[in-house]
């Protein structure tokens, strides 16, 4: 689509067909691909390509005495101090939340995916856009919105107080920070298990109540199998990004629910140890891509 | 048959398409005349499509020469092309009206608004869609969208109209009564129609010629009748119709001798041992008990069983073994107690001229 | 797979289902709601409610910091927008319709930027940034932050796009030449408009990810220069005042406004139609 045809209309028009010039045409087909890719090709090689390396380069380097990096020296000392206790902590809390936010989200989804995908198309359409509208609402704001329901005086503390179930002390606590992450992040779940259901035949279920299963073994040998690309989908889709979040366990986990994602923060803005958080930047792109290799592996297609 | 014009419409010579190691079309020499309703068949993937689109420009040729009405088309893109396509399925615009989608092509060349109203206006009442411009594709009915596609691709007055198996998606009803609105059509227009269809009796029934093609080569190209009844070789006997192919070797100019070894009287057109096949239709040949066989017949009759007989209403068929296969003769109806009985034996036997011989 | 039959659940299963798809939607909307009524509330405390006001409001008006926030916001967001809007497309094209060199490599470049955790995504262009301005010398800012945006935005749009474009029939841009259009006419009339849907999704999504960005912003910054979603993280972890309450309605209001345009954009572009 880049060039007009002006050009490829021109001397070659009128002559008979050989194979030479089939090779020329092809070529050309294939440049004009290459000039249509090139501009984002180059965008993400430089701005994306580059970066990831120089990362990688600097978790090998030496952090000097003035918080400054020294790319000389290189040795595997950050990579060494992933073993110290604080940053262990932090990542099993951090695998830990991001597990259990990945489950609840899957408990949830699941009935839910499957209710929306068996009602009729209008239905279907207006449920689907009533998740959609949360999905789209800023993240941040999402977030905040728990902050408010759940401090010392919020909404939720004072409804238990005026039944008599006493204050609630949620903010600042862990579940907290799973609530909040299953509040940003039920969408990726519910969307990529929608459309694996919507897309099997209600007719096998039907075959296999034809065939004497009961409605517990139809699910569990047709439906579960068959949905199990959007499974794995919303998994990776929700496990990602919670194992990697920053704004949610500052707003509502406090000072004491460090998390992965802080913890690499920390490291670039206040401890200024470069190295060390390029380090652990490095492994959570490894695990991200452990997992979606998994999860081509699994068969999905797209994300 | 398109009559004496001097220059083809559409004209391949040579024309060879290759996609990587598959050869789609294998050297093609083809002239179709103007104002020729010309037929394309043959079984899937045997390189209909890829010979159209290349007529198109869809698709360059690998190699040869391919000229519309005496130019040379080469690499010419298809917009610089003489020609429209009636797409399979049709490819209609989802986004047009039909109005838009008809004058599309006009539009498209940059002719006058008046001009391109007028002419699309005529297209429209042409096919009969009045009343329907302002709906969109999926707002119409298959024999409609059909219609809105011939409407598009005629109103640029094309000098060949490409068809891709445009009543493949139709049910059969309403496919008879597109076949004659597009036989009439293409008469009163005078464009050649090139015709890609599966289904034999379509091609039969309505083309002046048909082309048949096999693994990207071309087989025979004839009138209906040419083509059913002296068909060039093997493939087009056995795909055109219902026939009965019985092995044999050539002995000399009149005489076949089949895998049994009995002697057949044919014209066989072939040098001494080629191995052939005799091709007979069903309807072609004559059956009785082996008494009935006329003296003048010795030579062009075979003797068997009968395995199975059907009545199907106006003719009977019979299933006859003779030593190495089983043959298929269809008979006029005859009262049942004259009917030959499976287990009984049976003769057949046929005029020579209706024997085809055909090689491989 | 809808239907009623005998597949369709019934007795205490289909009352779970129901029940859990209430739950899911009071769930996504009660803290939203509970934000819009908070935000009216003319007490400092941000939970506790002392009355109606729109005093919040008038101060986010009248507050120099929120208004530059939200204004280096939107000049962010949409030139970062338009410039992934266009790569991502012209990419998912040449994916989609074409086979060139490079192009395997490519594709996967392209989906890392989707499943790279932000955090991780903020490390590379802080580092990137730093390194490129010993070596050049630029101060961090607006080119910093925009840059940053698109390098994740592109590879969105691409993807929401070519699942249009894939869901697009290649005969009709075939029809097109066939009927006298050039190259460039077959893409004008015929593929742009029936990709505009994805292209408009892909445009909002690449808008919501670039308003939606606390930490990349927060890392590629430079002195002096903040967002509207960095000012409002900071009001927050400082100590919050009702202030941010009006600020996240209006940031809500402003995304519910850009889907439903973007949905009725859909509608008028005749979406569905592929
Ligand atoms: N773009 C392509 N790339 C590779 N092979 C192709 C391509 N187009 C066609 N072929 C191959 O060329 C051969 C001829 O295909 P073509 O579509 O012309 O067949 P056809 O006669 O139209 O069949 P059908 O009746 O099924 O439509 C087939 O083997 C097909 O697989
Ligand atoms: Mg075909």
């Amino acid at each position: 689509m880049t060039d007009t045809t002006t050009r490829d209309d021109s001397a070659d028009a009128a002559a008979v067909a050989t194979p030479e010039l089939e090779a020329v045409n092809e070529r050309q087909k294939r440049r004009r691909g290459l000039w249509l890719a090139l501009p984002a090709w180059v965008y993400l090689a430089v701005f994306f390509a580059i970066p990831l390396a120089i990362v990688f380069v600097y978790s090998f380097a030496t952090r000097n005495r003035f918080g400054g990096t020294d790319l000389s020296g290189w040795n595997l000392d950050s990579y060494r101090a992933l073993g110290g206790d604080l940053v262990r902590a932090v990542l099993v809390r951090s695998v830990v939340l991001a597990v259990i936010t990945t489950v609840i989200c899957l408990v949830i989804s699941y009935p839910f995916a499957y209710f929306m995908a068996t009602r009729s198309t209008r239905t279907r359409n207006l449920m689907l856009v009533m998740v959609m509208i949360p999905f789209w609402t800023n993240f941040l704001v999402r977030n905040y919105a728990w902050y408010v329901i759940l401090g010392t005086d919020g909404p939720l503390s004072t409804i238990t107080e005026t039944v008599g179930l006493g204050e609630t002390r949620f903010l600042f606590t862990q579940t907290a920070v799973v609530l909040g992450l299953v509040y940003g992040f039920l969408p990726f779940m519910i969307l990529p298990l929608y459309a694996s259901i919507e897309r099997i035949d209600g007719r096998l279920l039907e075959a296999s109540r034809d065939l004497y299963a009961t409605g517990a073994q139809s699910f569990r040998r047709v439906l579960l199998p068959l949905s199990m690309p959007g499974i794995v989908a919303g998994s990776i889709l929700v496990f990602i990004p919670s194992l990697g979040a920053y704004v949610t366990p500052v707003i509502l986990g406090g000072a004491k629910t460090t998390l992965l994602g802080g913890y690499i923060v920390t490291q670039f803005l206040e401890a200024r140890n470069w190295p060390f958080g390029a380090a652990l930047s490095s492994v959570l792109m490894i695990i991200m891509l452990g997992a979606t290799v998994v999860y081509f592996r699994k068969g999905g297609q797209t994300l | 048959m398109g009559g004496p014009s001097v220059t083809a419409a559409v004209e391949l010579s040579g024309v060879t398409k290759r996609f990587g190691d598959v050869v789609a079309v294998d050297n093609i020499d083809l002239a179709i005349a103007d104002g020729e309703f010309f037929a394309m068949l043959g079984p899937s993937g045997c390189g209909k499509t890829t010979t159209l689109r290349m007529i198109a420009g869809l698709e360059f040729p690998t190699e040869g020469s391919l000229q519309i009405f005496g130019d040379e088309m080469g690499t010419l893109p298809p917009n610089r092309r003489p020609v429209n396509t009636v797409f399979q399925n049709y490819a209609l615009f989802p986004h047009m009206s039909v109005r838009e989608n008809v004058s599309f092509g006009l539009r498209m060349q940059g002719m006058s608004k008046s001009e391109t109203a007028s002419r699309t206006s005529t297209l429209i009442e042409l096919v009969q869609l009045g009343g329907m411009e302002k709906r969109k594709p999926d707002q119409l009915s298959g024999g409609q969208q059909q219609r809105v596609a011939l409407a598009r691709a005629l109103v640029n007055e094309p000098k060949v109209l490409l068809l891709d198996e445009p009543l493949g998606a139709l049910d059969l009803k309403l496919r008879q009564e597109m076949q004659d609105e597009l036989k009439t059509l293409q008469r009163e227009l005078g464009v050649s129609f090139v015709f890609v269809t599966h289904d034999q009796e379509e091609a039969l029934t309505m083309s002046d010629r048909i082309a048949v093609m096999h693994e990207g080569r071309l087989l025979q190209v004839g009138s209906a009748e040419e083509i059913y009844e002296r068909p060039s070789n093997r493939f087009v006997a056995d795909f055109i119709g219902q026939t009965n192919l019985i092995d044999g070797t050539v002995a000399d100019r009149d005489t076949i001798v089949l895998a049994n070894g009995s002697k057949v009287a044919a014209t066989t057109g072939h040098v001494a041992g080629t191995s052939v096949a005799m091709s007979l239709r069903p309807e072609a040949m004559h059956i009785g008990r082996p008494e009935d066989i006329p003296a003048t017949h010795a030579t062009s009759s075979l003797t068997g069983t009968v395995t199975e007989v059907n009545y199907l209403g106006v003719a009977l068929v019979y299933r006859i073994a003779v030593d190495w296969i089983e043959l298929e003769v269809r008979a006029p109806t005859v009262s049942e107690v004259d009917r030959l009985k499976p287990g009984e034996t049976a003769s057949v036997w046929w005029a020579r001229e209706t024997a085809q011989v055909v090689a491989d | 797979m809808a239907g009623e039959n005998i597949t369709e659940p019934r007795g205490a299963t289909k009352w779970l289902l129901r029940a859990n798809a209430s739950f899911v939607y009071i769930f996504f909307y009660i803290p939203i709601l509970v934000l819009i009524v908070f935000s009216f509330s003319d007490n400092r405390n941000v939970g506790v409610w002392g009355g109606f006001t729109l005093d919040w409001y008038r101060d986010f008006a009248e507050s120099d910091n929120t208004r530059e926030a939200l204004w280096n916001s939107v000049q962010i967001g949409l030139v970062a927008t338009v410039i992934s809007v266009v790569l991502g497309t012209a990419s998912a094209l040449a994916l989609e319709r074409f086979k060139f060199r490079g192009r395997a490599v490519f594709d996967a470049l392209l989906y890392l930027p989707i499943i790279i955790p932000d955090v991780t995504m903020a490390v590379m262009m802080l580092l990137f940034f730093s390194e490129a301005a010993e070596l050049f010398g630029f101060s961090k800012g607006f080119a910093t932050i925009t840059l940053s945006h698109i390098a994740f935005s592109i590879s969105f749009v691409s993807v929401v796009v070519r699942a249009r474009l894939g869901g697009m029939n290649d005969r009709l841009e075939e029809a097109a030449m066939d009927l006298y259009a050039t190259r460039w006419q077959a893409f004008r009339y015929v593929t742009l408009p029936l990709i505009m849907p994805g292209i408009l999704g892909g445009g909002l999504l690449a808008l919501t990810l670039s308003l939606d960005d606390v930490v990349i912003t927060q890392f590629v910054t430079g002195p002096g220069w903040t967002t509207l979603p960095v000012y409002v993280f900071g009001l927050i972890r400082k100590g919050v005042t009702p202030l941010i309450n009006a600020v996240s309605v209006v940031m809500l209001v402003a995304s519910t406004i850009l889907v439903v345009l973007s949905l009725i954009a859909q509608r008028i572009r005749g979406g569905d139609t592929v």
